[in-house]
C-alpha cells in the first residue's frame, strides 16, 4: 500500500507520521507504571519471527520457485494456497515420531534442538528497529557471529546420532562447510564493525542513518565496502546450506544428508531452523552494510522523506523488507543454479573468499584511517 | 630410542584382531618410545578404514532401482560394482509365448522413455525377417513419431541431468516441453507412454489429420526453448565445472566396451545407425551427426555427452520438419495395409537394430518356421552395455562425481533389467 504510486504524495507521508505518533504513544504507554506499551511494541518482531517462518519461509520458498518453474506452486488450501504450510504444520505433528532402533537416541533427539536454538538465538541481538532490540549487547556482532556455530553442534548431533552413512557424510561435509566459511564471513562483517568503530548492532545501525537515506549506508559510504558485502552474501550462503552450497543436504548425493532419518516434529524443527537461519543472515547483512532498520529514503528538497519514514514502526517494516530482498535472492539463485562439488566448494573457501577477504579487509582499514 | 612402527610389532599380544586387520592393511600406525622396560605409546595415527555404501536401489540419482555397491574412502570411491535386476521381468521368457505382434506392448516398457524407438526396432527385425514391403508414408510417420520421442527422451536425460547436479528448474522446463510431445503422441496412437502404435508391417492407426500442423507448431515453439535451455544449463559455470574432465571415456575403451548412441559419439566416435547401417527413410533426410570437437568440453567426458544429446535435439528437429514436407498425401492410405493377418516367418534368424535415445536397440530373432511364436527372442539393450563401464569409470572418483557419471550415462532401468 505505501509502496503503490498514489494520487497525492501526501498520503503515506501521513501514514508515515501517524505510524510514529502511535508507535511514539506506545512507547508512553505505561499504565500502573508497567511498560506494557514496550512489550507491545517488542511482541510485533516476535510475532512476525514466527509468522514468518511459517508463511514467507516456506510458502514463499514453493510460490517464488513455483513461478520459476511456470508452476502454479500450493493452490488448494486456503486462498492461493496460503494455508498450505499450516496445513503441513499440522500433518507432521500428527506423524509418528520414529527414532531408529539402532541411532543413538540421545544425539538423535538433542541434534534438531540445538539446530533450531542456534539459529534462533542470533535473533536476540538484532535490532528490529530503535524500539527494539531482544538483548543489547555490546558485542552483538561477535555473539551473532560465534552463536551460529552451534548450529554446527546439532548437525553433527544429528547426522552421527542417526547412524546412517548418508547422515554421517552430510554432517561431516556441513561441518567443514561452516568451519571454514565462518573465516571469510566474520572477515567480512569485520569489515563493517571497521567502519562502525563498534559491535554493537544497534549503533551500527544508528551510525548509519542519516537525512540522505540510502547514502549513508556503509555500502555506499566507502568504495570498497561493496567487496566485504559480496564476500559475506556468498559466504552466508554457504552458512547456511543454501544453493548452490547445498552440500550437505544434497539430495541428489547424500539422499538428504544428515536429516535423512527425520520425520515427524522433527524434521519440522530442522525445517524451520533453517529458515530461520536464513533471514538471521539476511538481516545481518542488511544492519552491516544495509542500514539496518533505517529508511533508504533521502530527503528531497523540503520533503522530508527521511524523517517521516523512520521510526521504530517503520525500522520493523523496513528490516523485514531489506531480509525479504536477501531471502529472495537466495530462492532465486537456488532454484537457477547447480551444485558445486565439496572440492570446489572448499576450493572457493580457502583460495578465493578468505584472500579477498583479508584485501578487503586490510583497503577498509586503510580507508578508515586515512579517509575521514 | 622414538621409532614408528606398525602396531602389531609393539602391541602384539594386547592388540586387538580388528587392529591386526588394519595393520596388515598397512593402516593405523603408532609412534612409541622406551622408557625403560615399557613401552610408552606417545601418538596414535587414526586407523582409517574403507566403507561399504550401498547406494540405491532407493536413491535419488541412481534413476529407478539401480544398486551400487561403493567400497568409500572417505568420500572417494575406490570400487564401485552396480547391481542389477529389481526390475526384471522376463522380456524374452514372455516373447517366447506369445505372438509375433504381441511382442509390440512388451518393448514399449524395455525403455519406457522411448517408446515408439523400441517398437520401431522390433518392427524392422521382424519384417526383416518376413520380408514384406511396408508403405511410403508409413515409413514417415514412423520416423516422425520415433524422432518425437528421441527429443522427449533426450529432454528427460538433461533434466535428470540438472537434477543429479543440483538445478531443479531445467528438470521442470524440460518436462513442460515433454508434456507436449507426449500429448501429440497421446493424440496419434491413444496413449502417452506405452503406446503400441508401430505394428509389424504398418501402424496402429494413420495420424490425426491435423498431426503435422500441430507437430510443426511444436517444432517452432521448441527451437527457442532448446537455445533458452542451453543458456540455462549447458552453459552455466557450475554446472560446467561440474561435468566438465569428468569421466573420460577414451574412444578405444568405449568401442571395446560396446558402447553405442550419445555415449559413444560422446567419446568422439561419429557412429549413427541411422548413417551407418541406414533403416526406414533415414538415407533421403538430411541430418548432422553431432560430436563433440573437444572446444567447450573434453572429448569423453560428462560434457561431451550432455552436448551430444542437447544437439541432437536439434538434428531431430529438422528431422520432423523434413518429414513433414515430404510426407505422401494420406489419400487412399491404409496404415494396416501391409500388416500380415498371421505372422508366421520361414525358419531362420535375423539381428534388427535400429539408433535409440540411448543407443543401438537390437533384437535376434529365431523362428523355427512352424509355429507364430519366436523361437527366441534376445533384446540387445544399450543401457545395459553402457552401464557395463561403471566400474571403469567410477574407480577414483568422489561420490558427487559418481553422480555426475551415472546422470551422462543416462540408464532406464527398464530397458537394463529387461
Amino acid at each position: 500500500m505505501i509502496l503503490t504510486p498514489l494520487p497525492h504524495i501526501s498520503m503515506p507521508l501521513l501514514m508515515g507520521n501517524s505510524l510514529n505518533a502511535w508507535s511514539e504513544a506506545l512507547v508512553g504507554f505505561n499504565p500502573m507504571g508497567l511498560p506494557l506499551g514496550l512489550v507491545i511494541l517488542a511482541a510485533i518482531p516476535l510475532v512476525f519471527i514466527a509468522l514468518y517462518s511459517l508463511t514467507y519461509g516456506v510458502y514463499g520458498e514453493r510460490k517464488i520457485s513455483a513461478f520459476m518453474q511456470d508452476r502454479l506452486g500450493p493452490m488448494e488450501v486456503g486462498k492461493w494456497g496460503i494455508l498450505q504450510t499450516i496445513a503441513d504444520i499440522l500433518k507432521l505433528l500428527q506423524k509418528e515420531d520414529i527414532v531408529p532402533t539402532s541411532a543413538d537416541k540421545f544425539l538423535f533427539v538433542i541434534g534438531p534442538g540445538v539446530l533450531f536454538v542456534g539459529s534462533f538465538l542470533a535473533y536476540a541481538v538484532l535490532p528490529f528497529s530503535s524500539a527494539f532490540i531482544g538483548a543489547s549487547l555490546n558485542v552483538g556482532l561477535f555473539f551473532a557471529i560465534g552463536i551460529v556455530a552451534i548450529e554446527v553442534v546439532g548437525i553433527l548431533a544429528a547426522g552421527w546420532g542417526s547412524n546412517n552413512k548418508w547422515s554421517l557424510y552430510g554432517a561431516v561435509r556441513s561441518v567443514a562447510q561452516i568451519v571454514s566459511y565462518e573465516i571469510p564471513a566474520a572477515i567480512a562483517l569485520l569489515c563493517g564493525a571497521m567502519m562502525a568503530g563498534t559491535l554493537d548492532m544497534q549503533k551500527i545501525t544508528m551510525l548509519q542513518s542519516g537525512s540522505y537515506g540510502f547514502a549513508h549506508f556503509f555500502l555506499f559510504q566507502s568504495p570498497i565496502a561493496w567487496l566485504p558485502f559480496l564476500i559475506y552474501f556468498i559466504a552466508s550462503l554457504a552458512e547456511v546450506n543454501r544453493a548452490p552450497f547445498d552440500i550437505p543436504e544434497a539430495e541428489s548425493e547424500l539422499v538428504a544428508g544428515y536429516f535423512t532419518e527425520y520425520t515427524g516434529m522433527k524434521f519440522a524443527v530442522i525445517f524451520l531452523a533453517e529458515y530461520g537461519s536464513m533471514f538471521m543472515v539476511s538481516a545481518i547483512i542488511s544492519i552491516v552494510f544495509l542500514g539496518g532498520w533505517n529508511s533508504p529514503l533521502p530527503d528531497i528538497g523540503s520533503f522530508a522523506l527521511n524523517a517521516w519514514t523512520n521510526g521504530p514502526l517503520w525500522g520493523v517494516f523496513w528490516i523485514i523488507m531489506k531480509g525479504f530482498f536477501f531471502i529472495f535472492v537466495q530462492m532465486w539463485l537456488r532454484w537457477t543454479l547447480p551444485r558445486l562439488r565439496v572440492d570446489q566448494l572448499m576450493y572457493l573457501c580457502w583460495k578465493v573468499l578468505t584472500p579477498f577477504a583479508f584485501v578487503s579487509f586490510v583497503l577498509t582499514a586503510i580507508w578508515v584511517i586515512y579517509v575521514p | 630410542m622414538e621409532s614408528r612402527c606398525p602396531t602389531n610389532s609393539v602391541f602384539n599380544s594386547q592388540s586387538s584382531t580388528r587392529m591386526q586387520e588394519l595393520d596388515r592393511a598397512g593402516m593405523g600406525s603408532v609412534r612409541v618410545t622406551r622408557k625403560g622396560n615399557n613401552v610408552v605409546v606417545l601418538e596414535k595415527d587414526l586407523a582409517t578404514e574403507q566403507m561399504i555404501l550401498a547406494m540405491g536401489p532407493q536413491h535419488p540419482s541412481t534413476h529407478g532401482v539401480l544398486k551400487l555397491e561403493c567400497l568409500t574412502d572417505g568420500e572417494v570411491i575406490t570400487e564401485a560394482v552396480p547391481y542389477l535386476g529389481y526390475l526384471h521381468r522376463c522380456f524374452e521368457k514372455c516373447c517366447e509365448n506369445v505372438d509375433y505382434p504381441a511382442i509390440v506392448p512388451y518393448t514399449d516398457r524395455l525403455d519406457y522413455l522411448a517408446g515408439m524407438n523400441s517398437e520401431f526396432a522390433y518392427a524392422i527385425a521382424v519384417e526383416k525377417l518376413l520380408d514384406v514391403e511396408i508403405p511410403r508414408r508409413v515409413e514417415f510417420i514412423r520416423v516422425i513419431v520415433a524422432e518425437m520421442n528421441r527429443i522427449a527422451s533426450h529432454l528427460v536425460a538433461i533434466g535428470t541431468y540438472g537434477i543429479d547436479l543440483g538445478a531443479f528448474t531445467p528438470f521442470l522446463f524440460c518436462f513442460r516441453d515433454r508434456e507436449i510431445i507426449l500429448s501429440l503422441l497421446e493424440w496419434a496412437s491413444g496413449a502417452r507412454m506405452l503406446y503400441n502404435y508401430i505394428w509389424v508391417g504398418g501402424l496402429a492407426y494413420d495420424i490425426p489429420s491435423d498431426f503435422n500442423r500441430r507437430v510443426k507448431e511444436f517444432v517452432n515453439y521448441f527451437r527457442p526453448k532448446t537455445v533458452e535451455l542451453y543458456k540455462l544449463l549447458t552453459e552455466n559455470e557450475i554446472f560446467v565445472k561440474r561435468t566438465r574432465g569428468i569421466g573420460i571415456m577414451p574412444a578405444d575403451v568405449a568401442i571395446n566396451y560396446g558402447w553405442s548412441g550419445p555415449m559413444l559419439r560422446g567419446s568422439g566416435v561419429k557412429w549413427d545407425l541411422r548413417r551407418n547401417d541406414p533403416y526406414s527413410i533415414y538415407p533421403e533426410l538430411d541430418f548432422a551427426v553431432p560430436v563433440p570437437d573437444g572446444k567447450v568440453s573434453d572429448v569423453g567426458d560428462c560434457l561431451s555427452r550432455h552436448l551430444v544429446r542437447a544437439l541432437e535435439m536439434e538434428e531431430s528437429l529438422k528431422i520432423i520438419e523434413q518429414c513433414i514436407d515430404k510426407m505422401p498425401s494420406a489419400e487412399g492410405f491404409n496404415p494396416r495395409s501391409a500388416v500380415p493377418k498371421r505372422v508366421r516367418p520361414k525358419a531362420g534368424e535375423v539381428y534388427g537394430r535400429a539408433e535409440n535415445p540411448r543407443g543401438e536397440l537390437g533384437f535376434y530373432i529365431q523362428s523355427d518356421g512352424k509355429s507364430t511364436k519366436p523361437l527366441r527372442c534376445k533384446a540387445r539393450s544399450s543401457c545395459f552395455v553402457n552401464l557395463s563401464a561403471m566400474k571403469d569409470l567410477s574407480k577414483g572418483q568422489l561420490i558427487p562425481d559418481l553422480v555426475a557419471i551415472i546422470g551422462s550415462i543416462d540408464i532406464v532401468l527398464g530397458e537394463v533389467d529387461r
